[in-house]
Order: C-alpha cells, then structure tokens, then sequence
C-alpha cells in the first residue's frame, strides 16, 4: 500500500475559519479516495497562523524559527499540498503570499497542489486562478485544473462539493503519476538552484562546471561561460 | 607573540544612528574613532583588526589601505586585515599594488579577505556588474594571485583590459605574497578556489545558524587536503562571530537590546533572544560568551583566526571601548587557553609574515628585488629586476 504525504497550508485566522474549512473538506476527500484506491495519506497540517511570530524575521532576515523550520521540512518531503488562503480586498492574504514568497523557489518543484480560497463576496472569484495560480506557476507547482472558491453563499450549494470532488480526484491522479518525484530523481539537475536551496537538502556541488573550473585559475575569456 | 590562532576584531564601518541618544557620528568622528578601537586592540591583548569595503553612506571605509596603513603605523604587534576587499569592483591591478604597499609599510602585519559585495548599485560606479559577480570574482583573484608571485604578467581576461609584460610594483614584501582569505557563506566556487590555491577561507558566522557555515568549510576542508595542500587540519580557516558583553547576563541583554532592536541588518526582525538561540550571536556575561564561542570549535574544528563584530549598530565609541577591555582582557585570554588544551598539535597554525617567510626561505635570505636601470623603456621590459628570470618573454599583441 503506497503512503502519500500531504501537506495542507492553511491561511484562514478565525476559529472557526471557513478557509480552514474548506482545506479540511478537500483534505477529507482526498484521504477517502486514497482509501478507495488502496493508498494511506499522512497527513501534516500547516496552520500559518502560528507562524506570525515568525514571520517578520522570515521577511526581514531570511531566519528562520523553528515553526517555519518543521513547515519547510514538511512541504520539502510533501507528495503534495492543499494550500487555502482567505481573500482579503480582493487579494489572498499577506499572510498566504508572504509565507509561500519566503520559501525556496525550488521547495515545491514539481509538486501537485490544490489551490483553495474563501471570499465574504462572489467578487472575489477569480483570485485564484488570476493571482494564485502565477503564484504556483513561478514556484513551478503543479497546479490541479480546478480551483476551489467559496464565497458566503457557495456554502450551501452542491456545486462546491463537486468541485471539490473534482479537485481531489485530479490531486490524486497527480500524485500516482510520481510526476514530483520524477522530476526530482531524472531531471532536477535542470532547473536553477542555490547551495542550501530546497529547505537546505539542495548541497550537491558540480565540481565540473565552468565556474568551477574557473575557480583553479585562468579567465572567464578562456573558460567561456553559459 | 606568535599564538597559533589569532584575535581580533572586525568592523563593517556603519555609521549608524545612536538609539539611545539619537546622535548620528560625523564621517570625521567615527574615522577618528576607528582608530582608537584599532589600536585598543591592540592595547588590550587582541592580535587581529579588520575593516570591510563600502563604497555608499552610511560607511565611511572606502578605502581601507590608507586606514590600515595609518593603524598599522601606530601599533607595533596587531596585524590589519579587511573584512572584505571587494574583489569585484577593485580592478586586481589595484589590490596588487596597494595591499603589497601596505604590507611593506606595515612590516608584513597585514594579509586581506576577499568578498564579493552585494550591492548591486556599486558595480555599475566600477564600470562591472553584479551578475558577472561570481566569474568575475573568480578570474580577478587568477589574476591578483599571479601579480603577485610573478614578477612579470601577460593577461586576458574577460573583465579588464588585457596586460602586456606588467610588473606590479612594488613586489611583496621579502617577495612572500600577503595571505589571502576567500570570505564566502553560500558560494561553492569561492570555498574551491581558496582550497586551490591553498589560502584561508573565512565564513563571517553572523546571519545563520552555525551548521550553515559548517557545510562549506567541510567541502573547503576536503578540497584543500584533495589539492595536495596538507591534510584536512592544515586547512586555514577564520570565523566571524558577534558578542555584546556585560558584568552580567542581564546587564548584557539590558544595554545591547536597544542596540540590537534597531539594527540596520536584523533590527526589527527576531527578538534578540531567538536570534542569540539560533545563531552565533552571544549576549550576556564574560562566561557566556566564552562558553558560546567554544561551540564554534566544536561545530568547525580548530580554526586558526576567530574575529568578532564589536563596533556596529550605532554602539558610541566609549561602550566600543570597553567591550574590548572585556573581550580582551577577559573573554580572549579564557579562549585561548581553553582552545590552546583542545587544539589537535596537527592543526595549522595562522600564517604570519613570519611564518610565511620561514616557510619559504628556511635560514636563507629573502629575496629582495631591485630593479633595472631605467632604460627609458621600463614599461616594456620583460626584466624589471636585476634577478627576474632572463628567459621570460612577454607576449605582445601583433
């Protein structure tokens, strides 16, 4: 039986939050389809509002608390994420996109992702795929086709659940690909990191490139450069 | 007094904003004020003053040599270093000529770091640009390390303009090039080329925690012993390190916290106590801040030059002051005897001019070039010295 990791980022701050809400019902259908299909889900739930505390030295300083530290390494090691932000004036929260624009660029590479938001109003719709989404797209996510919105009144409409049902079903067909870990195995040498990148598990050091060579002497003139 | 480790200081040259009593030094006050920090260094027992490289407000360090060589001529044992030379926007030419200068007016009591800079504004006042930094950094040490161990260079490089039968001048002192240190926290390729060319790698030991730093002097380690410089010990390497120290604990914590909250570089981030707990920083009693700096020698292995931040932040000069009376006549002599009974007797020893010549010369005399009469075509001669290998031929463009 396979285990699938993973990682719910919730962005929602009130308690009840219907943000948190919503990952939780997207979760839930993602761990029985897994049950049907003869997979387990272990499951990490990422709640950002723990981390304000550590947020301002993230954005600042680049440093880390320990918070942060077992959130990075849970998505470093995520098969994948359910990632839920409230929309505030027509914007996902600074909460959401603060915490994924401190990340590595190359943390969540390949891996598949449903994008969730929450809005007081139907106006707020498209956040998700217009904002959201080139969010994911630059941190080179795999994004699931469908997005998950719900404004006040979607709550009682059965449409959300089939969306939801839609986005897990395609969440886990992504996930059986072995598409993230293809890429990490077969291909991750090229796509751009830096020493320590990933969650500091990027330390692999190419002895034979240019700039390497470069380091033992001669000009960039001689050693001509990518 | 030669140790086997060296320690000092190392300043950024901030000029910052006191935010106690709200006074900003004067360029003209902090300068003057530099040198007296540099020279209680000396004073209190401490080996080692190093000065970084700005080139915008609010630092005034512009142009290290003229200071270090000011300090060094007022101080008798403490060697002046920097922290870093930018070997990126100096033209090598340069640093050649200038830090050889300095180490003959200082009497060989002076060596240099090398960093990159990260201002990207600066490239461009230099006529480079910071995202050639790397290479560039790369091929203008190639060319620094030649200048001087050669007394004539042909060069073309991709960064300055190609070099025809140069002599940089004057040569080194006792023709023992200065030490260098490559200062890097991130970059593979600087750990490599300090391990080719068997120089110090420094890892300033400020932002992060200490297991940062200690993957690159590993790989610098292992590349150092691979490229047949001596065994993994023989590597030379220095730390960074910050320390804000106080009769107590508390004390400590009470007159630094104003400090430290309003930092230009983590001001208004971490609270002081979590970035103590997760990084190198030490606030607190002389015992504490022993205690922490003896971890760096338990995480990196014996080292050969710690240097701590002391004189940042808007910090007036008399606390300046004494914090050096605390570091070096309580923190450095513990350190040193306690790191002195942990040293493994393999482990290098800092390179000193001393040293240096030693190792090259043995008993003999050191080389003491003079030159060739002036032949009226002096910038032409591929045999500037009286002793210059005869058989060199510069090569000249057709």
């Amino acid at each position: 039986m396979t285990t699938y990791r993973l990682v719910v980022v919730n962005a929602g701050v009130s308690d009840p939050s219907s943000t948190k809400l919503l990952a939780d019902r997207a979760t839930a259908r993602v761990v029985s389809l897994a049950e049907s299909r003869d997979a387990t889900i272990e499951l990490t739930t990422i709640d950002l509002r723990e981390l304000l505390p550590e947020l301002a030295p993230a954005i600042s300083s680049q440093h880390f608390g320990p918070g942060f530290k077992r959130a990075i390494d849970a998505l470093q090691s995520a098969d994948a994420v359910i990632a839920a932000a409230p929309v505030y004036k027509a914007g996902a929260s600074g909460l959401f996109t603060s915490f994924f624009q401190v990340l590595d660029n190359d943390l969540l590479l390949g891996k598949p992702v449903i994008l969730a938001a929450t809005a007081g109003t139907a106006r707020h719709a498209l956040v998700v795929d217009e904002e959201l989404r080139s969010l994911f797209a630059y941190l080179r996510t795999l994004v699931v086709p469908t997005s998950l919105f719900a404004a006040t009144e979607d709550w009682s409409d059965k449409a959300l659940t089939k969306r939801i049902d839609r986005a897990a079903f395609e969440l886990m067909l992504l996930m059986e690909s072995g598409f993230a870990r293809a890429v990490k195995d077969e291909s991750w040498g090229h796509y751009q990191h830096e020493y320590g990148s990933a969650g500091g598990t990027e330390l692999g050091i190419d002895l034979s490139s240019d700039l390497m060579r470069l380091a033992t002497g001669g000009s960039a003139k001689r050693t001509p450069l990518p | 007094m030669s140790f086997p480790m060296q320690f000092g200081i190392m300043s950024v040259s901030d000029i910052t904003r006191d935010p106690i009593s709200g006074n900003t030094p004067s360029e003209a006050e902090r300068i003057s004020g530099i040198v007296k920090i540099a020279t209680k260094a000396e004073e209190v027992g401490l080996d080692v003053f190093a000065i970084g490289e700005h080139h915008n407000p609010p630092f005034f360090s512009s142009s290290p040599t003229t200071l270090l060589a000011h300090i060094a001529a007022l101080t008798e044992t403490l060697t002046v270093t920097t922290s870093t030379t930018l070997i990126t926007t100096n033209d090598p030419v340069r640093i050649a000529e200038e830090y050889a200068m300095l180490q003959h007016l200082s009497g060989g009591r002076m060596d240099l770091m090398l960093g990159r800079g990260n201002t990207a504004p600066v490239y461009p006042w230099f006529g480079q640009d910071i995202r050639a930094g790397l290479p560039l950094a790369l091929e203008n040490y190639n060319l620094l390390h030649r200048l001087w161990r050669e007394d004539v260079v042909d060069w073309e490089g991709e960064y300055r303009t190609p070099l025809q039968g140069f002599t940089s001048t004057p040569r080194p002192l006792d023709d023992v090039p200065p030490f260098v240190w490559h200062g890097s926290i991130r970059t593979p390729e600087i750990a490599e080329q300090a391990a080719f060319y068997g120089n110090g790698y420094f890892a300033n030991n400020i932002f992060w925690p200490k297991g940062h730093y200690k993957r690159l002097i590993d790989f610098y380690r292992q590349r150092f012993e691979h490229y047949g410089h001596g065994t993994k010990k023989d590597a030379i390497i220095g730390v960074g390190g910050q320390a804000f120290i106080g009769k107590t604990s508390q004390a400590a914590k009470d007159q630094f916290r104003p400090y430290f909250d309003a930092a230009p570089v983590y001001g208004h981030g971490p609270s002081m106590e979590d970035f103590s707990d997760q990084t190198p920083l030490s606030v607190g009693s002389v015992q504490e801040v022993i205690d922490k700096t003896l971890t760096f020698q338990q995480s990196f292995g014996d080292y050969q030059r710690q240097l701590f931040l002391m004189d940042h932040a808007g910090m007036p000069l008399g606390m300046v002051l004494d914090q050096l009376e605390l570091l070096g006549g309580e923190v450095v002599p513990v350190l040193r005897k306690e790191l002195d009974a942990r040293r493994d007797p393999e482990s290098a020893v800092v390179p000193t001019h001393e040293r240096l010549v030693a190792a090259k010369y043995g008993d003999a005399e050191p080389r003491q070039p003079r030159p060739n009469a002036n032949r009226g075509d002096n910038v032409t001669g591929a045999s500037p010295y009286q002793d210059t290998d005869a058989e060199f031929s510069a090569v000249y463009p057709a």
